[in-house]
């Protein structure tokens, strides 16, 4: 699946998007994933509650499940208007 | 209805002027523009609006959408912008049509409230002495909640 960093997000972890085989049940599940494989992420993922995530570009929480989902975008609260 | 992201600036008067002359049926027609402020500091060069192309659209489709359900409209319109601009710049408009103004207005309002948390847009504050991504302020999720 292709999992996308936003903002802060995107500076932390270093790049915009990146192509990930996963067999991850959960968007925690990814999270932990990440997080396990470098400081980076690490630290990117430190606070979820600083985070937002959305699957196939719709809002979700980190216990949805990724069965089926294409596109996995990792954020912070937004600042529009 | 209209949604626009774009990087390109927009003319407020062309735009509400169109808007405006969609249909006689619509007594009231209420526009809302945002603009870059200056930092109290007055040390602002550039608002940098980052955003999440395809997302957006989508959550702006349905926010408008969801407003059109909501209130009696005849016409919803949405432009907000991305990239670098300076204080002073419109970074975005909304304007509601509706045969009565109480419909108009808050129909704008709901707009404005839920773009600021739920659209994914995110601003990052460039001065001389650094840059700072813009921080959600609780009180923006909270306004969701009287709707």
């Amino acid at each position: 699946m292709d999992v996308l960093y936003f903002a802060w997000v995107r500076e932390r972890i270093g790049l915009p998007k990146e192509r990930i085989e996963t067999e991850a049940a959960t968007v925690s599940d990814l999270v932990a994933e990440l997080s396990a494989r470098e400081d980076r992420y690490a630290a990117a993922f430190a606070d979820l509650s600083a985070l937002r995530v959305a699957l196939d570009q719709e809002l979700s929480d980190f216990d949805a499940s990724l069965v089926g989902v294409r596109e996995v975008a990792f954020f912070p609260p937004m600042t529009g208007g | 209805m209209r949604i626009a992201v774009q990087e390109e600036e927009f003319d407020l008067g062309a735009e509400a002027n169109t808007f405006a002359a969609g249909d006689d049926a619509n007594g009231a027609i209420v526009t809302f523009t945002g603009v870059v402020r200056d930092l109290a500091s007055g040390e602002l060069d550039v608002m940098e609006i980052e955003h999440y192309p395809g997302m957006t659209e989508r959550a702006l489709t349905k926010i408008a959408e969801e407003a059109q359900s909501r209130w009696s409209l005849g016409d919803v319109l949405v432009i907000h912008r991305h990239g670098r601009l300076a204080p002073g710049d419109r970074i975005m408009m909304v304007a509601t049509a509706a045969r009565h103004r109480k419909d108009a207005f808050e129909a704008a309002e709901y707009l404005m409230d839920y773009l600021k948390s739920r659209a994914p847009f995110w601003k990052k504050e460039i001065t001389n002495s650094g840059a700072e991504w813009v921080a959600a302020k609780d009180e923006d999720e909270d306004a969701l909640k009287r709707w």
